[in-house]
């Protein structure tokens, strides 16, 4: 029981440790730790795809770059844009991309599937790397961040960088937190079962095409989500957040944290990032700093071998516990 | 009691070019309980299939309460209160036992809901012990409970059942044939597939036969299981 409460309130202790974190006044890492937790709602929206519904999408950086173009376009150059409606607008239109996509690759399967999701995502890459809407290779810079004003009163100031830090954590207990209601939801244990089985889910009386749009019009938005706070962190956008790469990128912090669990989406993001960080670290490997892809693919490889349930897993390991899938059930 | 549930008509299916069904009528009525016979690979699942839609029949017609049904999508028919068991169980295993009963809930097409969470653990007390269980963790038999439990959280007015009993402990087939004699008595139609034969005889109103895809009879049950040549002709006992 103990354990089971102590797992219950593990969330809520992370964030308030995290919502701290700008105390300690240290810039580079603030910054770091607002990186990793933008990875963290991208890869939990990719997640909600490839853990509970069963599509493995190759493709999703493309909603990440989209949002971020979004901001890009609609920032004027000498006047901060509102958040108030530039970050709706970058979700909404990500969400559209969603639904208009997800009706043609959503009639695809496995690894046509994974296909077809690169193949969108490639041509929206194109769309910004060769014509003079996106600024080619250069990208595009945003040189005021957006503001949040209520009226004359400036409720939310992303130059500040501790401001920034929180609204970021604010978005990311809020995408963890509504996912969780979701997938603790009848919609979400339906996107569970087709997962699983489709043909099953159908017999049952499911309309799965429409489950598995909603799941991946869903997804996108929240991937929006985090590309439109990269673009606000890193103040300029080019081709490359939405390239394979930054996919793959995702589709592997999702692997190692362990599919199919919120909680290890985070942690794979935090893992990714930090590793990512460490590894190219040239003080500590000098030469091969430079190659750190190499190490990160054999770590990848080793989680993928030793732990298929991801680091998430790990944990369930030491706590001796059935897996998490089982237990949530206790609380519908 | 004469009003039909499911009506199929001269129904052709293949699988690629095999021709698997060939001109098959089949209809259920109002609570009555169906005998669907024939040796392995005679076309039973296969015309299950193509009424539910899981199989596009290339020619006939299937009708769901009058109402034609033919093309239209699996979940749109099983909307219409048709719930399929399928062969070799199919339960949810990253879900719950409460989760995978839970998720199938809502009323019936004339929105009766006799069938809720409590009535489906009281008729399965088996599967009550075993609420948090994850749906991979029951023995054979139980998963096979879970799955008919989910079916009737769906409140249908016919549950087709395809080899329930398949693999399981005598005991335990016993005990789920009991259950489909309660389901029987509660008014839901029934059609059931089953190698027992002489257990679905016993139970069932009506028997089809089916031998290379076509029926070679479709009459009573007692009619069937007192003639021992039509026994040994169709289905080789």
């Amino acid at each position: 029981m103990n354990n089971v409460r102590f797992s219950r309130s593990l969330p809520y202790a992370v964030i308030g440790l995290l919502a701290m974190f700008p105390m300690l006044d240290s810039t580079f890492y603030t910054q770091l730790l607002s990186k990793v937790l933008i990875m963290a709602i991208f890869a939990m929206s990719l997640d909600l795809l490839v853990g509970y519904t069963g599509l493995v999408s190759f493709g999703h950086a493309a909603y990440f770059g989209l949002a971020g173009y979004v901001l890009a376009l609609l920032a004027a150059k000498f006047e901060a844009v509102s958040l108030w409606w530039s970050l709706p607008a970058a979700i909404g239109i990500c969400v559209a991309f969603a639904l208009a996509t997800g009706m043609l690759v959503l009639r695809t399967r496995g690894i046509y599937f994974i296909m077809v999701t690169l193949a969108f995502a490639q041509m929206l890459f194109f769309v910004f790397h060769d014509t003079k809407l996106g600024g080619g290779s250069d990208g595009i810079y945003i040189y005021t961040k957006p503001t949040m004003n209520l009226g004359d009163t400036v409720l939310v100031n992303l130059e500040k960088l501790d401001q920034f830090y929180w609204l970021v954590l604010f978005c990311t207990a809020g995408t963890y937190f509504l996912l969780r209601r979701i997938l603790g939801s009848s919609f979400g244990r339906a996107l569970m079962g087709i997962k699983v089985n489709e043909h099953r889910m159908r017999a049952l009386g499911f309309p799965v095409f429409r489950y598995q749009l909603a799941s991946f019009a869903l997804a996108g938005g929240l991937g929006g989500l985090a590309g439109y706070l990269a673009a606000v962190q890193f103040g300029f956008v080019n081709p490359e957040i939405l390239s394979w790469h930054q996919s793959g990128a995702v589709l592997m912090m999702v692997i190692l944290g362990g599919m199919g669990t919120l909680h290890g989406a985070v942690i794979g993001a935090f893992a990714f990032v930090l590793l990512q960080e460490v590894l190219s670290n040239q003080a500590w490997f000098g030469i091969a700093a430079k190659h750190w892809q190499l190490a990160m693919g054999i770590l990848i490889m080793l989680v993928a071998l030793y732990l298929p349930q991801g680091l998430a897993g790990l944990m369930n390991k030491f706590q001796r516990k059935p897996p998490p899938e089982a237990e949530e059930g206790a609380d519908v | 009691m004469s009003e039909h549930i499911l009506d199929a008509n001269g129904l052709h299916s293949f699988y690629g070019v095999s021709h698997i069904l060939h001109g098959v009528d089949f209809s259920v009525r109002k609570g009555e309980t169906i005998g669907l016979m024939g040796r392995n690979g005679m076309g039973k699942t296969t015309l299950i299939k193509s009424m539910l839609g899981l199989v596009r029949p290339r020619q006939g017609a299937v009708r769901v309460r009058g109402v034609d049904m033919t093309h239209a999508a699996p979940h749109a028919i099983a909307r219409k209160g048709i719930a399929y068991v399928p062969e070799g169980r199919g339960i949810f295993p990253n879900l719950s036992v409460r989760e995978n009963l839970i998720m199938a809930a809502r009323a019936g097409v004339d929105g009766r809901r006799e069938w809720d969470f409590d009535r489906v653990i009281h008729t399965f007390p088996r599967i009550g012990e075993r609420l948090n269980n994850g749906g991979a963790q029951l023995s054979g038999g139980e998963q096979q409970m879970l799955t008919i439990g989910r079916a009737l959280m769906t409140n249908p007015d016919l549950l087709i059942l395809d080899e329930a009993t398949e693999g399981l402990a005598p005991l335990i087939a016993k005990e789920i044939w009991s259950i489909i004699k309660t389901i029987r008595a509660s008014g839901i139609a029934t059609v059931i597939v089953d190698k027992n034969y002489a257990a679905v005889m016993a139970l069932s109103n009506r028997s089809v036969v089916l031998v290379k895809g076509r029926v070679v009879f479709a009459g009573e049950s007692s009619e069937l299981s007192g003639n021992q040549e039509l026994m040994h002709r169709f289905l080789g006992v």
